[in-house]
């Protein structure tokens, strides 16, 4: 460009360019959050909000620490692995204030159905009936110890 | 190890004021957590699983899972006869309440409970235009929902279909493998509640973890291996029907 | 919204993801660059029959251009968080890519040409005319009103380098939405390395057939002649350029049906049924094949005048209509099938949602209604700007 007079309109083109490129720059670097790019291309700050979510589940282990009578039973029957809020239903609260939240009492009649409903598709070796067929509708622990099911003839109820 | 209810009380107070300044707002996970430690993955033992949907409602309770969309979900399978090409798949609600009884008689019949595979080499991840969803360093693969921009790319990149925008937050959402659990040490809700031991949270970084062992001995698949996702959820005696 | 769902389909599928207008987007991303490309024919590669569209054909490309972020705004979850695109691009997202691709495209192409191309009639406007209109021509001088044989030859020369450098950026922004889709090995409808050249392809044929009718209309409306020498040369590049769209589109169908992978039964079903009358009978049918032949017929035959006219623009409509539902075809096409290949969902349109039908249609008219703004503040018509004609690349 020998005459750059002639070219004075393309550069003040350039100029606007380069000014909104500036403003653009400075408005990233005030925008961006603190923390992304510490792991890798997220916010670090979304692991700890992620995490410091409430629980609903206290978890087994909680609920053994108080209630070991009730696992000394469960430890040897069938339903030695099935967690207690399986059952029972988150009791998260129940476990932060024992006294004051204390769980809901349980409906065998549809509690107990949910898994041992007969099901071709359950594996054969699991216990499974037709509820209407098995009891005819009498709530289940009126002959099974829900925390162990199995009745032994000693056991049984009349 | 007997413990008597008084210690026990005095323990549940102390655990209580620290269980508070975790909920307060100081967003930590357990002081002693160190991500880097830890690599999260799950096993499925089809084998187990009884399509009794505790899981579902389980992972519905602990994250708040919007009605109609599942972070997890149970699928039936229906093999009429030897080929693997055409099963019948029924998922009512996601198994959430269990299965009716099936229509055909014999065959081949089983439950997969699914979910989202954390996978290593996310599509997902990949796919997010602003780094909203990412592999924590820990695996579990995540959202930001801060910033997420509700594009739903991710969604359609998922090969497993587990994602699903929360008509809530606008914003797409998908298990988080109970990330807020597992990082207090406890294992996720629908470990937790599933009354077979089906489903196993697994730390392939930890040497102690039982499941190693079994994954060591018995024949596993992860779910359309061809996407090379290098997905963390394996399934043992996982037919080859299963889509 | 109960949706009907057949067959089995993952629950999160059931419902669509993207909605029409993330059809409508690459639709108008691909008027904008096939505009721009025919304009780049007069400009780049000397073919001067086409010259009396080419400020029209820049203009059409801004207006189109202007319109294109509006369905995707309308269409995120948190559509205040875009801006997020800016600040953190993701380097393996295509979709990152579209912040900066689009602002490229506008300001670093589109308004500097058009500005290059007019600048002349911006000082002259600027100096003559009263009122509010001589403040924007002020404004658009940015202050320096040289317009000596010297510098508009500069301009001239710039011009020409933005538009070959044009050239590969309208590939790019149009281009990569093709790679959106197809990089997405989780969906057997979209995966294939075919898709960002058949986006391409169907772009051009859009953006000239838009090109090509909304020149005729407007010379109708301002009752001047149609310069026929003009219009057969564009119908010519539309043909051709129609013929390879044509031809891709076919070796992807063919290539499909012949490999036969997982995936061909559960899609060869659902383009049978769910996607018959979008995909057969309006995207291939009326959509391709009939102005392919309405075209042939022009190519291989002389035809009078009125005949051509009638042809052309026939031929432009069903154009047009037939890249849209191409689009249809991939974007809802691609959700409604399950990947467990098991199941087909359906489609609910809304109407006046904020993804619906009534936000579709008005952001199809809304580039029509700023192209009439532009058309009275940069006239593309040299009479109506009272100059005399400059001269172009002689």
């Amino acid at each position: 460009m020998r005459d750059l007079r002639d070219a004075g309109h393309l550069l003040r083109l350039v100029a606007v360019f380069a000014v909104i490129f500036a403003a653009f720059l400075v408005v990233r670097a005030v925008l961006v959050p603190k923390g992304f790019g510490r792991y890798g291309h997220y916010r670090s700050e979304a692991l700890a909000e992620i995490a410091s979510r409430p629980i609903a589940y206290a978890g087994h282990q909680a609920c053994e620490n108080c209630h070991s009578d009730i696992v000394e039973v469960k430890s040897k029957g069938k339903h030695k692995s099935v967690n207690c809020e399986s059952c029972h239903g988150p009791l998260a609260k129940h476990v932060d204030d024992p006294a004051s939240v204390q769980p809901a009492k349980l409906d065998t009649t549809s509690l107990c159905p949910r898994c041992h409903t007969a099901n071709a598709a359950k594996p054969k070796n699991f216990p499974q009936v037709s509820p209407e067929d098995h009891s005819g509708g009498v709530p289940c622990d009126t002959c099974h110890r829900p925390h162990s099911p199995v009745i032994e003839e000693a056991e049984a109820k009349p | 190890m007997t413990m008597t209810r008084r210690h026990f009380l005095v323990l549940t107070a102390a655990a209580a004021a620290a269980w508070d300044s975790i909920l307060a707002g100081t967003p930590e996970a357990a002081p002693s957590y160190n991500a880097s430690q830890h690599w999260y993955g799950m096993l499925i033992n089809i084998e187990e699983c009884i399509g009794c949907g505790s899981c579902v409602r389980g992972c519905q309770q602990e994250n708040g899972v919007p009605d109609g969309y599942f972070r997890t979900w149970v699928e039936r399978y229906h093999v009429a006869d030897w080929t693997v090409e055409s099963p019948t798949v029924d998922s009512p609600d996601g198994g959430k309440h269990g299965f009716p009884e099936l229509k055909e008689p014999g065959g081949k019949n089983f439950f997969v409970p699914k979910l989202c595979n954390h996978c290593a080499d996310s599509p997902c991840t990949q796919v997010c235009p602003v780094g909203a969803t990412f592999v924590s360093p820990d695996g579990a693969v995540l959202i930001d929902s801060n910033y997420c921009l509700g594009c739903r790319y991710c969604i359609q990149a998922c090969p497993y279909g587990c994602r699903f925008l929360n008509p809530n937050t606008n914003t797409a959402e998908k298990c988080t493998v109970c990330y807020h659990r597992i990082t207090k040490g406890l294992t996720t809700a629908c470990c937790e509640n599933c009354p077979t031991g089906a489903r196993q949270l697994v730390d392939f970084k930890n040497p102690k973890d039982p499941i190693h062992d079994f994954l060591k001995t018995h024949s596993v698949q992860v779910l359309k291996p061809y996407m090379a996702t290098r997905a963390k959820v394996y399934y043992y005696d996982l037919d080859g029907s299963v889509r | 919204m109960h949706v009907p769902v057949e067959g089995f389909m993952y629950p999160n599928e059931v419902e669509l993801q993207w909605s029409v207008l993330i059809v409508l987007y690459p639709f108008i991303t691909g008027l904008v660059a096939g505009a721009f490309i025919l304009a780049s024919l007069e400009r780049v590669f000397r073919v001067e029959a086409v010259k009396p569209t080419y400020r029209l054909a820049l203009l059409t490309a801004l207006a189109f251009l202007i319109v294109a972020p509006l369905p995707l705004q309308l269409h995120l979850g948190r559509p205040e968080r875009s801006f997020e695109m800016y600040l953190t691009p993701h380097r393996s997202s295509a979709m990152a890519m579209f912040g900066f691709v689009y602002l490229w495209y506008l300001m670093g192409v589109l308004v500097v040409e058009i500005w290059l191309e007019y600048r002349r009639d911006i000082v002259q406007w600027a100096q003559s005319k009263t009122g509010l209109s001589k403040w924007l021509y002020k404004a658009l001088t940015l202050g320096s009103y040289n317009v000596s044989e010297r510098a508009l030859k500069i301009d001239d020369h710039v011009g020409w380098i933005i538009t070959v450098i044009g050239i590969p950026s309208a590939f790019l922004l149009h281009g990569y939405v093709g790679f959106i889709f197809g990089s997405v090995k989780a969906n057997p409808w979209w995966s294939t390395p075919l898709m960002p050249v058949v986006f391409l392809f169907s772009a051009m044929v859009s953006g000239i057939a838009v090109v090509m009718l909304l020149y005729m209309l407007t010379c109708r409306l301002r009752r001047q002649p149609i310069d026929m020498r003009c219009v057969d040369t564009i119908a010519m590049y539309l043909f051709y350029t129609f013929l390879i769209d044509f031809t891709l589109e076919m070796v992807d169908l063919i290539h499909r049906i012949y490999e036969a992978d997982e995936s061909f039964r559960s899609l060869d079903f659902m383009v049978h049924t769910k996607l018959y009358f979008s995909q057969i009978m309006l995207q291939i049918g009326m959509g391709t094949i009939t102005p392919l032949v309405l075209l042939a017929i022009t190519q291989l035959m002389w035809l009078p005048e009125t005949w051509r006219k009638y042809i052309y623009s026939s031929a432009g409509v069903l154009t047009l209509i037939g890249i849209f539902a191409m689009r249809w075809n991939v974007v809802i096409g691609g959700q409604l099938f399950s990947k467990s290949f098991l199941g087909y969902t359906t489609y609910k349109m809304g109407f006046v949602t904020r993804e619906g039908l009534l936000p579709a249609i008005v952001l199809s008219l809304l580039p029509f209604a700023i192209l009439y703004v532009l058309v009275k503040v940069l006239p593309p018509w040299h009479e109506d700007a009272a100059l005399p004609e400059a001269a172009h690349g002689d």
